[in-house]
């Protein structure tokens, strides 16, 4: 038998209900791979206890014939989920220390069903990056190294990176992620694993640290499209703490898994053809346009005319509503506090917010700061709000047309760190195919679906109707088996 | 429009974060390029476009008005810096 740590989501599930193994062996081999891979720097914190108990706890429900959807699974929880007596710092070190006193609604719902947590995984500070770069703990590593026999550390996106590299790694089967504008699908595609953004609403907010409300969504990153789909369905449901919650049932996506596409319709908008993209991303969604086509679906060319300034709409409103949500960190409720001697109130807020926030953060709540301020409000915030809503209508108008749409998840494979690190711009453009369903609201998936010529991964994305997570999960399986990636990064830390 | 240190100095102050001289000199051209940047929003026609506040039709539901939390006080107070007496403790803003 393989290790238990090459075993995912469905298959620990499935192991321990038939007795291959106990839950208490699945945790342990996963502790014990979290902590030798303390080199790739994924956790922020290390729960061994949490996993260990709730393993017990299954192995006892075993025997007692009440097993729940996820029991024996351990997790790792991004650390933008406020967990009960663990720290919570959102990579930021302005939270250095926070314990909350309460659990988010989606690691609780996880909590109930079974599952036990590894511990708390490193993220760009408050979400806001695309390399972990930004992280107030040091970037994490991804475990992929290039063909070139370099050792260049390379990153594993963001900002869900901890994520990406304790699922790649092999650190845990199945982690949280959150992505305001693709920060799970990004990191999913630069490490080759799934990961899905479902419907703005499916999942509560309650508990997550906040970025950019109208945009921030919790999805799961697994090593698979139906691994996602059951870890989707607990983390999933309607929350009265969350205005935003959609009360809606959760489907059952697993059981209704289907690789099938035969007569959907493929959409494959030419705005996402953009130039400046390596050859060997188009590489990869010609083949996966070709894979499409065998399983039967039928490849229609579509437009989304305002493709463009989805990103500029995305870098005006995420800061804005940041700078709004930022503002609760002044240095008196939770968190670290600088106060001068001598010094007023004001004093303490600003010298607080300075010491504890990084470069990005504090960009990004001043641009947000700006475009919201007396004067500009109109020029910028509502424009990009009325811009908003034409990016909106052009995903309402394609749907006439097809089912889904098939894009690049990323327009580059994973970079080494630092090599983007001085243009906020260019690492903006990183979420250029990712962006416009986050403002849609849509649900988008990222699948592996290749390799570049260096052996790295490369993600393809499949966007669906508002609340068609199925379509999108059926499409992405549809994808992943045709695709039949199996390359692994070597185990070198 | 372009952004000046002046600017970048108000901002800061609305925002509630301390910059250095230096950090003022580093922030106004990234500030102006990323405004730069997203002034092409300024060339979409947006004529009879209502802005989106909502991306999923989802009204905001009502409930009764009664308590439905409290008595947490030790909770709340939990994670502050300075807690004092049952508040959060903050320097002096009476003189």
């Amino acid at each position: 038998m393989s290790a238990l740590t090459d075993l995912g989501v469905a298959a620990i599930r499935d192991g321990v209900r038939d007795g291959a193994f106990s839950a208490r062996e699945v945790a342990e081999a996963f502790v014990d791979a979290v902590g030798k891979a303390r080199g790739l720097n994924a956790f922020t914190v290390e729960t061994p206890e949490h996993a260990l108990a709730a393993a017990d706890a299954a192995d006892a429900a075993r025997a007692s014939g009440s097993l729940k959807p996820l029991s024996g699974v351990p997790l790792g929880i991004k650390d933008l989920f406020a967990t009960q007596g663990v720290q919570t710092t959102a990579g930021s070190r302005i939270l250095e220390g926070f314990a909350p006193t309460y659990e988010s609604t989606v690691s609780a719902n996880l909590f109930a069903a079974g599952a036990g947590m590894l511990g708390k995984l490193n993220m760009d500070e408050f979400a806001m990056g695309s390399s972990n770069e930004t992280s107030g703990y040091g970037p994490v590593i991804s475990p992929w190294r290039r063909g070139d026999g370099g050792n260049a550390p390379l990153t594993p996106g963001g900002s869900s990176g901890g994520s990406a590299t304790a699922v790649a790694a092999r650190l845990a089967p199945g982690v949280t992620g959150t992505d305001t504008g693709g920060s799970i699908r990004q990191p999913a595609a630069f490490v080759g694993i799934t990961g899905i953004k479902p419907t703005y609403g499916r999942c509560s907010r309650w508990g997550i640290v906040a970025f950019a409300s109208s945009l921030d969504q919790a999805g799961p990153m697994a090593r698979d499209v139906r691994d996602c789909a059951i870890m989707l369905e607990a983390m999933a449901g309607f929350d009265p703490k969350d205005s935003t919650s959609l009360d809606l049932p959760v489907p059952r996506w697993e059981a209704n898994l289907s690789s099938d596409v035969r007569g959907k319709r493929i959409g494959i908008p030419k705005e996402y053809r953009i130039e400046g993209v390596p050859e060997e991303v188009d590489r990869v969604w010609e083949q996966g346009i070709a894979m499409m086509r065998e399983a039967g679906a039928e490849i229609v060319e579509v437009s989304l005319p305002h493709t463009r300034y989805a990103l500029p709409t995305y870098y005006i409103i995420a800061p804005a509503e940041a700078s709004s949500n930022l503002a609760r960190y002044d240095g008196v409720r939770y968190g670290r506090r600088v106060a001068p001697e001598n010094g007023n109130l004001t004093d303490m807020y600003e010298a607080t917010r300075a010491a504890g926030f990084g470069a990005e953060v504090k960009r990004r709540i001043m641009i947000g700061t700006y475009v919201l301020s007396a004067g500009f409000y109109d020029a910028y915030f509502n424009q990009a709000q009325k811009v908003r809503a034409l990016i909106a209508r052009d995903f309402e108008r394609v749907w006439a047309e097809c089912d889904y749409l098939l894009t690049p998840t990323a327009p580059s494979a994973a970079f080494a760190l630092g090599e983007k690190s001085a243009d906020p711009i260019a690492m903006y453009l990183n979420d250029v195919f990712a962006v416009p369903a986050s403002l849609a609201g849509l649900p988008a998936i990222s699948v592996p679906a290749g390799l570049n010529g260096q052996g790295l991964p490369l993600g393809l994305q499949i966007v669906g109707r508002a609340l068609d997570e199925q379509g999108v999960l059926d499409a992405a399986l549809a994808l992943e088996e045709r695709a039949g990636l199996t390359a692994r990064p070597e185990a070198w830390w | 429009m372009s952004v000046d240190a002046a600017t970048v100095r108000h901002i800061a102050r609305l925002a509630r974060i301390a910059i250095t001289d230096a950090e003022v000199e580093a922030l106004a051209p990234e500030l102006n390029n990323i405004l730069g940047w997203v002034e092409q929003l300024q060339e979409v026609d947006v004529a009879g476009v209502e802005p989106m506040t909502a991306v999923i039709p989802n009204g905001l539901r009502l409930r009764e008005d009664a308590v439905t939390d409290g008595g947490i006080r030790d909770r709340v107070l939990a994670n502050a810096p300075a807690a004092e007496h049952g508040f959060f403790a903050v320097p002096k803003v009476i003189e």
